[in-house]
């Protein structure tokens, strides 16, 4: 099995289906997923789709490559889409999603006491996860608002591939867990006469806990915890409708790599909990790919042919031998990254011959304005037959 | 700072490598009978692919021989582990590790608490940075961290200083600061790896800003996968201007002739386009190497190796980066 059977990922019947709603890129850091999901909303837009990018990756180049200064946490629209769609662009902000939340769902008096709490300040300005469920949550938001008939987004350069997916969950399995039932105990339990041996073994756990944190901690965080307490459980909701929101039809998982050992390592990985989890994958981005003109010259053959310049030198090849050889040994160098991009290719398509791949050719520059993003899209919607 | 030994912290942008570096300088490191400990905090086995062994249990384990006689020992630090390590050797609460665990206080301190988690992991590496036996002796020469990407280094580094001024007192609050002590001590220096491309090195630049501003001493600036050098502007600009003398030379070196239908004269045209590319790359190239110089750090340059990283590439590397890096 090689790429060359894959089948082909056509982006453009996917951006034009009126159904597709959310288009998710994932992939390991550094592998272009932020250009891409740039590139797709903008050909989206192009092709007459009102369309917004939601952004984690903090990158101004992007920014400004869409002609905006600094994205923030509200959709800016991006000027210059040509047709009847429009582009609109911003970026997570992890710490001001948060407050936003606890704002809308505490009354002024609660809201006041968690945005003033310092364990809160710490855990919203992106601890463990944070990022992770504010994302969720941005999505949730974007969805419900219904202003946008698509909606592209680049997941955060998780520690590991599936922070993403498991947020709602692990969230959940905290608010269920006893820990927080403790903290929050001695609040609640007062007066309450059948608790009283319970609370015993809460007293000497909580004072574990201080001994470990420090009183003044342990404080905060119960103060944070019984503050919260309400809002917790909206927002195990929201995160478990915004997980069942990508799971069903209307979504599509992109997985973004590049032709490197580790990038499709981690792709595969992605391929592989997606499907467990019933995510709809719709195939995967191969970035940076290297390609040749002259590939039916081999390395080795170039690299024979530069020797034998050299050897016979100009008396005997004429003036341009030594330009030649120079031009053969570039070349012998591309064809040997073609051959190892090649191979780890053709692993991955071993491994997921059904998944439908876009390749997109290497650019000698980086992309810095719509132009750029726009020659990205096309190479990425240009994909030819498998055996053309 | 006494008692320490070098704590080598490695970050870069994702993609650039980090993983592969962290460990030629491992190996380098152990060169000539030391020994260092090679450590891994975001429980990715990236170590273990990299040798080619199998996942790395929680527990320090020699992995690879050093060029010369010596040892490199590798550890995937896992949060939760640490953390019982950290209660059993400190406060001998072994038994209230467990208690908490069926509470779920584990998994609050190790995945949603902020901080504590990056406090666990910072900690561990530096006690093996200090270990010494009964002797005094130290356990390892030198320890290197395969560390998270640049944009959360400062941020990972930085949390012992957040978390001890959240608690406020208490043994979280020492040992957060005793992290700190370590961190930023003139034994520890972060290193950054890049590859020549726009984004990565400003993420490089920026990444050495932050650290300055924290406090953090930055050590190196490694360029990652440099592809040679093959033709200059010069050099092309010559080349095009005799496209005949071109084919001429292809046909001597028997790659056809206009007898065979002119596949010479037919490779000249994409062989000068990819003479293009090359040329801009270099450019580019030349423009990443001049932001990089503006840090004044020590400069390392690794090559590609193009058939990818294997076990001999990486003991390739290492030697490479043992005859720039004065260890």
């Amino acid at each position: 099995m090689s790429l060359d059977t894959a089948p082909r990922l056509d982006a453009d019947a996917l951006l034009n289906d009126p159904q597709t709603r959310i288009v998710v890129c994932c992939g390991a850091g550094g592998v272009g997923k932020t250009t891409t999901a740039a590139a797709l909303g903008v050909r989206a837009a192009e092709r007459g789709r009102r369309v917004v990018v939601l952004t984690i990756d903090p990158a101004k180049r992007l920014a400004q490559s869409m002609g905006i200064d600094a994205l923030d946490n509200s959709p800016r629209r991006v000027a210059g889409i040509d047709g009847s769609g429009e582009l609109y662009a911003m970026m997570l902000d992890m710490k001001r999603t948060f407050d936003e939340i606890v704002e809308a769902h505490a009354d002024a008096d609660r809201a006041r006491a968690i945005l003033e709490n310092p364990f809160y300040q710490s855990l919203s300005a992106g601890f463990a996860g944070t990022q992770e469920y504010m994302a969720m949550e941005k999505l949730g938001q974007l969805r419900a608002r219904d202003s946008w008939d698509l909606i592209v987004v680049d997941t955060p350069p998780s520690r590991s591939a599936l922070d993403f997916l498991d947020a709602p969950k692990r969230l959940g399995s905290f608010l269920d867990g006893r820990f927080i039932r403790m903290l929050t105990a001695p609040a609640k339990a007062g007066g309450r006469a059948g608790m009283k041996f319970l609370n015993v073994g809460m007293s000497m756990m909580t004072g574990t806990l201080g001994k470990l944190l420090g009183s003044s901690l342990l404080r905060d965080v119960q103060t944070f915890v019984a503050a919260m307490d309400t809002l917790f459980g909206g927002f195990r909701t929201r995160a478990e409708a915004t997980y069942r929101l990508l799971q069903a039809p209307g979504t599509a998982f992109l997985v973004v790599a590049t032709p490197e050992r580790d990038a499709l390592r981690e792709a595969a990985y992605f391929v592989e909990r997606l499907e467990a989890d019933r995510m709809p994958l719709a195939g995967l981005v191969l970035n940076r790919v290297h390609e040749s003109d002259a590939a039916q010259l081999s390395a080795e053959r170039a690299l024979a042919a530069a020797e034998a310049l050299d050897e016979r030198g100009v008396d005997d090849a004429g003036a341009g031998a030594g330009d030649a050889a120079a031009l053969l040994r570039l070349h012998a160098e591309r064809m040997q990254v073609l051959a190892h991009e090649r191979r780890t290719r053709d692993r991955f398509a071993a491994l997921h011959p059904e998944v439908p791949v876009a390749q997109v050719t290497a650019l000698p520059g980086d992309v810095h304005d719509l132009a750029g993003l726009r020659d990205v899209a096309e190479l990425l919607a240009s994909q030819e037959a498998p055996g053309a | 700072m006494s008692g320490l030994q070098r704590l080598h912290v490695v970050t870069g942008k994702g993609g650039t490598g980090k993983t592969t570096v962290a460990a030629a300088l491992a190996l380098a490191l152990a060169a000539d009978g030391r020994r260092t400990l090679l450590v891994e905090v975001e429980g990715r086995q990236g170590i273990a692919q990299l040798f080619e062994t199998e996942p790395l249990p929680y527990g320090e384990r020699r992995i690879a021989s050093a060029p010369g006689g010596g040892d490199v020992y590798a550890l995937a630090i896992d949060a939760e582990q640490a953390l019982l390590d950290y209660l059993q050797m400190f406060y001998r609460m072994g038994s209230a590790g467990r208690a908490l665990r069926r509470l779920g206080a584990i998994d609050f301190v190790t995945t949603i608490a902020p901080g504590l988690r990056d406090v666990l992991l910072t900690g561990k590496a530096c006690e093996a940075a200090r270990r010494q036996d009964k002797h005094g002796r130290h356990a390892y020469d030198a320890v290197v961290m395969d560390a998270p990407p640049t944009g959360r280094i400062t941020r990972f580094l930085g949390v012992n200083a957040e978390v001890a001024g959240l608690a406020k007192a208490g043994p979280i609050h020492n040992h957060a600061r005793s992290v700190m002590r370590v961190l930023t001590s003139a034994r520890t220096a972060v290193h950054l790896v890049t590859v020549l491309e726009d984004m990565p090195v400003q993420e490089t630049v920026d990444g050495v800003a932050e650290l300055r501003e924290a406090g953090l001493q930055v050590g190196a600036a490694v360029v990652n996968m440099v592809r040679p050098a093959l033709m200059d502007d010069a050099e092309l600009a010559r080349a095009e201007a005799d496209p005949a003398a071109l084919a001429a030379a292809l046909s001597a070196a028997g790659l056809g002739g206009a007898s065979r239908g002119a596949r010479a004269e037919r490779l000249v045209a994409p062989l000068l386009r990819q003479a293009h590319e090359h040329t801009e790359r270099l450019a580019l190239e030349r423009m990443q190497r001049a932001a990089l110089a503006r840090l004044e750090l020590p400069q390392y340059e690794l090559p590609l190796l193009t058939d990818g990283v294997d076990l001999a590439g990486l003991y390739r590397l290492s030697g490479e980066l043992g005859k720039q890096w004065p260890l």
